[in-house]
């Protein structure tokens, strides 16, 4: 009883708060010390000079085919649709999760029925929106894309099956939650496109 | 004692921590076959680390020269091949022996009171041998390297609002990149390998202080001989050392025959398209991670539902980190009056049966293709789904169907 009484004296509880300053000081100089640490963790100035924009000339490529460049260390596709190409995107609207692009995964120019800015120019992110992989190009139509016999044309992910349309628009019931991302662009010129930079912006 | 040790004892308890952890530490007299791997499994991490260090004396943490300096070290490097194969099959090994070492714990109950420490311990080493493997996996950068960080490190960018500045934290880039090779490279050699010797020693402390389970789940220590030793006990050394021993003769030479004669298995150890440089513009046709992580993938990739809320990617996610979290839980989640499987009743040993099929096909499930056939009727997508509900319904109805079940009476004494 005596000891107990000792501990809850006057200078014993000053010391017990002290003790507990002390610590809480400590703790929070060891978790200041973490902050540099988990910052140098973070894109580096080389990493982030690395995403400049890319111009790409997209006068050899020829109706129906696809050409793929790199920026930001990432695949850009750039498709030339065919006509029919166009009139099958109107034709599957009701297969598909988000056909009106709600979800913002374009810029504001590219919110439109072809996901594009001239409708047969189809520029594109080639990157999953499941989980990052690399879909591949599916453009026959029919049984013989290997897909499916109603299939239109598009882009089928091999790693967990998702499935897109030549605008990138994501089918329903696959497991990629959103239409696959339009990087910025802009054309220089016709036949020129500059990957990464909104015409608006000054260059 | 000589006086060479009474000079070091004097100095440094070696006499009394060798008598207390080895030769007068007291095991049950019954352990079994599955007995074997707990020391099998330090046995391997062992291999693991000295094979390990010597292939950082060539490998190289570069993007533009780690695929090389792989193909290097199995080509130029006196005897490289053999470490790099030791190192590669031993990863799979000790993922074998560990599933193996849980399966027991599940067989008699070690996870159960007094030991849920133990388990708790033994759990977070699964868990850190995960991300040791992972981050392994990347080094050689191929393609399968390459794309399967992708995967795995785009499941953070599903964490709501954080998600994709974490990913990027986590690369320290846009992309999988030089800079993920670098940090992972620091990860895999010493910063996990840290952590798991740190685990395997509270592991052990905390086996020893309470003592280790037996197949009949009973306590030893309540029947003791006059020197207070347990009349059920025999001394780990020389009895179990010996025993260990034939088991790490055998766990060797079939080490050894893999790597000397299939060292990629068919693709199961190492994965064909991790042949191929990394290329950033080419996914492989399937990205599926080694045989020891499928389970969870196929759990991952069975939740395909878009009408739950947040959306399927979220729950993909949350389904795959909770299969793993549900495993902790597991000493509180049992309540049966028994713990080994020989004194319980027909629904554990029906729940247990049907969770080790369910494991195992999810397992497979996760190296195939989702939307094929596989396994006759339904597509593997949907057996993945039915997997995922066996698997859970293992761990969420487990307080009922151990409290539910017959039990048999235990015996006082341990069985032989």
């Amino acid at each position: 009883m005596a000891e107990d009484k000792a501990e809850d004296s006057q200078p014993n509880r000053r010391r017990q708060f002290l003790t507990a300053l002390t610590s809480a000081v400590g703790v929070a100089g060891a978790g200041g010390m973490m902050v540099p640490l988990v910052a140098s963790m973070a894109p580096s100035a080389r990493s982030r000079a690395g995403g400049a924009p890319v111009e790409v000339d997209i006068s050899e490529l020829r109706e129906g085919r696809m050409m793929v460049v790199e920026w930001r260390g990432k695949p850009v596709w750039i498709v030339r649709r065919s006509e029919q190409m166009l009139t099958d995107l109107t034709e599957i609207r009701d297969q598909l999760s988000d056909p009106d692009s709600t979800v913002e995964q374009q810029p504001a120019y590219a919110a439109n029925d072809h996901r594009s800015i001239r409708p047969e120019i189809l520029v594109l992110l080639g990157v999953c929106t499941h989980l990052g992989c690399a879909p591949t190009k599916k453009f026959e139509r029919g049984a013989a894309s290997g897909v499916s016999a109603d299939w239109r044309g598009g882009f089928f992910c091999p790693c967990h099956g998702s499935r897109f349309d030549l605008a990138g628009r994501v089918f329903k019931n696959v497991p990629a939650p959103t239409n696959l991302e339009v990087p910025p662009h802009s054309f220089v010129t016709a036949t020129r496109i500059l990957i990464g930079l909104d015409s608006q912006e000054p260059a | 004692m000589s006086k060479f040790m009474t000079w070091v004892d004097e100095r440094f308890p070696a006499t009394k921590v060798w008598e207390e952890h080895v030769s007068k530490y007291y095991a049950p007299k019954n352990l079994n076959f599955w007995y074997f791997f707990g020391s099998l499994a330090m046995v391997v991490m062992v291999l693991q680390i000295l094979t390990g260090i010597f292939l950082t004396m060539h490998y190289k943490p570069d993007s533009s020269l780690a695929f090389a300096s792989v193909e290097y070290i199995m080509r130029d490097v006196p005897g490289g091949w053999f470490i790099r194969y030791l190192h590669s099959v031993g990863a799979s090994m000790l993922f074998i022996v560990v599933y193996l070492h849980m399966f027991r714990g599940l067989l008699y109950g070690s996870h159960r009171s007094p030991r849920e420490l133990i388990w708790l311990l033994g759990m977070l080493l699964y868990v850190t041998l995960m991300a040791e493997a992972f981050f392994g996996y990347l080094l050689p950068w191929g393609n399968m390297s390459y794309w399967g960080a992708q995967v795995i490190i785009s499941l953070f960018g599903a964490v709501p609002g954080i998600g994709p500045g974490l990913s990027e934290w986590i690369r320290g880039d846009f992309v999988v990149s030089d800079a993920t090779l670098n940090r992972f490279f620091a990860f895999h050699v010493i910063l996990v390998p840290l952590l798991l010797s740190l685990l395997v020693y509270l592991h052990i402390v905390a086996l020893h202080k309470v003592g280790g389970n037996n197949p009949d789940g009973i306590d030893i220590k309540k029947d003791k001989d006059a020197s207070g030793k347990p009349l059920d006990g025999i001394a780990f050394h020389p009895y179990y050392t010996v025993k260990d021993n034939l088991g790490v003769a055998v766990m060797m030479t079939a080490l050894l025959a893999v790597v000397f004669f299939v060292p990629e298995l068919g693709g199961w150890f190492l994965e064909k398209d991790n042949f191929a440089p990394a290329d950033i513009l080419q996914t492989p046709p399937d990205i599926v991670p080694l045989w020891y992580l499928t389970p969870y993938y196929s759990i991952l990739r069975a939740v395909t539902f878009e009408w739950l809320p947040g959306g399927a990617k979220l729950w993909g996610v949350l389904a795959m980190g909770s299969a793993i979290v549900l495993l902790f839980f597991l000493p509180w989640l049992d309540r049966s009056p028994v713990r080994s499987i020989r004194y319980r009743g027909w629904m554990y040993k029906t729940a247990l049966t049907l969770f080790v099929i369910t494991f195992v096909m999810l397992g497979y499930l996760g190296t195939r293709n989702p939307s094929h056939v596989d396994l006759g009727l339904l597509t593997n997508v949907t057996w993945s789904q039915i997997g995922l509900v066996v698997y859970f319904a293992f761990f969420l109805l487990m307080p009922i169907y151990t409290r539910m079940d017959r039990t048999k009476p235990e015996p006082d004494r341990v069985t032989g």
